[in-house]
């Protein structure tokens, strides 16, 4: 079953007329994921790529019933965009922008009734269930289908950890990467709680970094019962303090937030925690195989 | 992005928060006019730098009368200031603000910055202003209050009433703390601050409130949309190879290390420098190329990472996701011959079109080892560096 996106996700992309939205919409399609068109203000009407475009996201999802929904619109104008989409009712927003203000994305989070929609992201890769359907950017090829789920932080470390899973032989129900910023929509938390269900996923890779307490959250959340292997890794051991790594989130503040604390924190519920991105398969591979 | 002190204020005073009178200086002959229009039996210099822990490094001293003002000034201008958070090199200092003195009867601390966990901006107020805020919290939590704000209904009234009773200010004084403390509300928002931090707030004998001093950190990300506070950047406080990657639109900061690195994506150049120091090395630099870099992007990025003298040997570490490895290929192999390496060059590559990538590299006839994995290839550059 996987989780959030199957063979059922019909998506849109808005932003679907620019560079990157057209190169990862046909990306996308090519996988096999069902997409129906796309949404581009003042271009409603036309098709592109053989896509219907729409102005607006209401016209959009009514005309294409699309149940999910793929933004690249720049920076200034995403997290509208992310409201666009949650206002038309889309149960799955996955935003790729990087870039976006941070007090842009408060606002929005505050608005969005997360019951109705879902948002993953801004400024992550999105998803891919291997063989079924991809909503975002992670490179399909290097995927296999298996029963490991993967969330991240990071975007590359996503596709590191693939091909180690790969590797060992093993491969992936879904892949998530749930983005860099310090406020997103969807929490490693929020995602253990639907791996937790899914019955196609044996256990989980987390990738975490410094900045905020995310990590530490998951620890909690793993002590309270959650019942399958996780392996996991935090990026940033040598990252000075003060300093923002790339990432609007990664930054180690007045001594918190450090790699340290929170792979003590995770190593403390459990979690199989490897020191380096290097072990990420292996300890997988030796987690599943010493499974009681 | 960080900006000054005399620059918050600046920035403070046009949102409606009582400042000091004074005025910023780059030379001591400056300082003594400022002073002399001040007109107070005490002037305070201070030395503008991105630092905090000036008045222990030294870097804030007060003057009676313009004579001494010029005095100060000429000792602190040019001197390399040293504070805890400079490191042992300290920075130069080019500009004082040079303010009236005030007759302070207590100090408070007002701050706001963005709480992740709770999604929306927190203001703490505490009564023991002046100090180190991050060591109250530490020490004696429970004499800092705090508020959330609700991202879009703002700071309301009553909350900030609860702070400032929650301080211990008296009736008469609640009101005018209220009304700034709703103004720095206001700052926040109009400026798309990440932090924002009045410490000391004090009261003056005569019961005036006023920003004694004040710090500013903007969202990078938000700069777009102001230009004119964009403009307040001050780049002989950053590191200038850092400021020539940022013209890049490169993410690289500059560390101890003898190791340099480049890698795509910021979670995998962090993990990069991770296993550098796994291996027994330590990293010379962060840098990200970006997930869809070109060739033209790793040009820029290899010159910039050879800039470094410290830097005895060389990690490619990249991930072709998006980025083909083909493409990198060729951009390593122009950059290498462009910038004439002369330290150690050590290769891991893995992803779209890898073995094409593998070809080019070999058949360029360049000096370097290919690494088969990350940990491996971190090894190999340690030992050469």
């Amino acid at each position: 079953m996987a989780i959030l996106i199957d063979k059922d996700t019909r998506l849109l992309v808005q932003g679907l007329t620019g560079r990157e939205g057209t190169f990862h919409a046909k990306q996308s399609a090519a996988y096999g994921t069902t997409v129906v068109g796309g949404v581009t203000p003042g271009k409603g009407g036309t098709t592109h790529e053989g896509w219907p475009v729409f102005d607006t996201m209401v016209q959009a999802v009514e005309a294409t019933g699309a149940n999910a929904s793929l933004i690249f619109v720049p920076p200034p104008f995403a997290a509208d965009a992310i409201l666009e989409a949650a206002s038309a009712g889309v149960p799955l927003v996955v935003c790729i922008t990087e870039g976006i203000p941070t007090l842009d994305m408060a606002r929005t989070l505050a608005l969005i009734d997360s019951r109705a929609t879902r948002l993953v992201g801004p400024n992550c890769p999105g998803l891919i269930s291997p063989g079924r359907s991809k909503v975002g950017i992670i490179p399909g090829h290097i995927c296999c289908e298996g029963r490991v789920g993967i969330v991240s932080r990071s975007g590359t470390l996503v596709y590191e950890a693939i091909h180690q899973l790969t590797g060992v032989g093993l491969g992936l129900s879904t892949c998530i990467g749930i983005g860099g910023d310090p406020l997103i929509g969807t929490s490693f938390v929020d995602t253990l709680q639907l791996f937790s269900g899914d019955n196609e996923t044996d256990a989980v890779i987390v990738i975490g970094e410094i900045g905020g307490t995310a990590e530490e959250e998951v620890a909690a959340y793993i002590r309270r019962g959650f019942k399958k292997p996780v392996v996991g890794f935090v990026a940033g051991q040598t990252a000075p303090p003060g300093r923002r790594m790339g990432h609007a989130g990664a930054i180690v503040a007045n001594g918190k937030g450090t790699a340290a604390e929170k792979m003590d924190a995770l190593a403390a519920a459990g979690v199989h925690v490897v020191e380096s991105p290097a072990d990420l398969g292996a300890a997988m591979a030796l987690a599943l195989s010493s499974r009681p | 992005m960080k900006i000054h002190e005399y620059q918050a204020k600046m920035v403070l005073g046009r949102h409606g928060v009582p400042i000091p009178k004074g005025d910023v200086v780059v030379s001591a002959f400056e300082a003594h006019q400022v002073a002399e229009r001040l007109g107070t039996d005490v002037v305070v210099v201070k030395a503008q730098i991105h630092a905090g822990g000036r008045g222990k490094g030294g870097g804030i001293r007060s003057a009676r009368g313009p004579a001494e003002a010029e005095r100060v000034a000429e000792e602190l201008l040019g001197m390399q200031l040293v504070t805890h958070q400079t490191g042992p090199e300290g920075r130069k200092v080019a500009r004082l603000l040079v303010e009236e003195g005030l007759d302070i009867e207590r100090e408070l601390y007002l701050g706001l910055v963005l709480d992740r966990a709770a999604g929306c901006p927190v203001m703490m107020a505490s009564a023991t202003g002046g100090m180190d805020i991050e060591q109250v919290a530490a020490d004696t939590p429970a004499l800092i209050v705090r508020e959330h704000a609700h991202p879009t209904a703002g700071l309301a009234a009553y909350q900030a009433r609860k702070l400032a009773f929650g301080i211990g200010l008296g009736a008469t004084l609640v009101a005018p703390a209220v009304e700034i403390m709703r103004n720095l509300y206001q700052t926040f928002l109009a400026t798309d601050a990440s932090l924002l931090e009045i410490n000391p707030l004090v009261i003056t004998r005569g019961g005036q409130l006023l920003a004694l001093d004040a710090k500013i950190d903007l969202d990078d990300n938000a700069l777009f949309r102001h230009k004119d506070l964009a403009k307040l950047r001050d780049l002989s406080e950053e590191e200038p190879l850092e400021v020539e990657a940022s013209k890049h639109s490169l993410n690289y900061i500059r560390l101890d290390g003898t190791i340099g690195c480049m890698v795509n994506g910021a979670g995998l150049a962090m993990a990069t420098m991770d296993v550098i120091k796994l291996a027994g090395g330590e990293p010379a630099n962060f840098l990200d190329v970006g997930g869809g870099a070109n060739a033209e992007q790793i040009r820029n990025a290899f010159k910039i990472l050879v800039a470094d003298a410290n830097v005895k040997a060389v990690f490619i570490n990249i991930f072709g996701g998006i980025l083909r490895c083909d493409v990198l290929a060729k951009g390593i192999i122009a950059a290498v011959r462009e910038v004439d390496l002369q330290v150690p060059l050590v290769i891991r590559m893995e992803g779209t079109n890898v073995e094409q990538g593998w070809k080019m590299l070999q058949a360029s006839g360049l000096s370097f080892t290919l690494a088969e994995t990350m940990a491996q290839g971190a090894e190999h550059v340690v030992r050469l560096a």
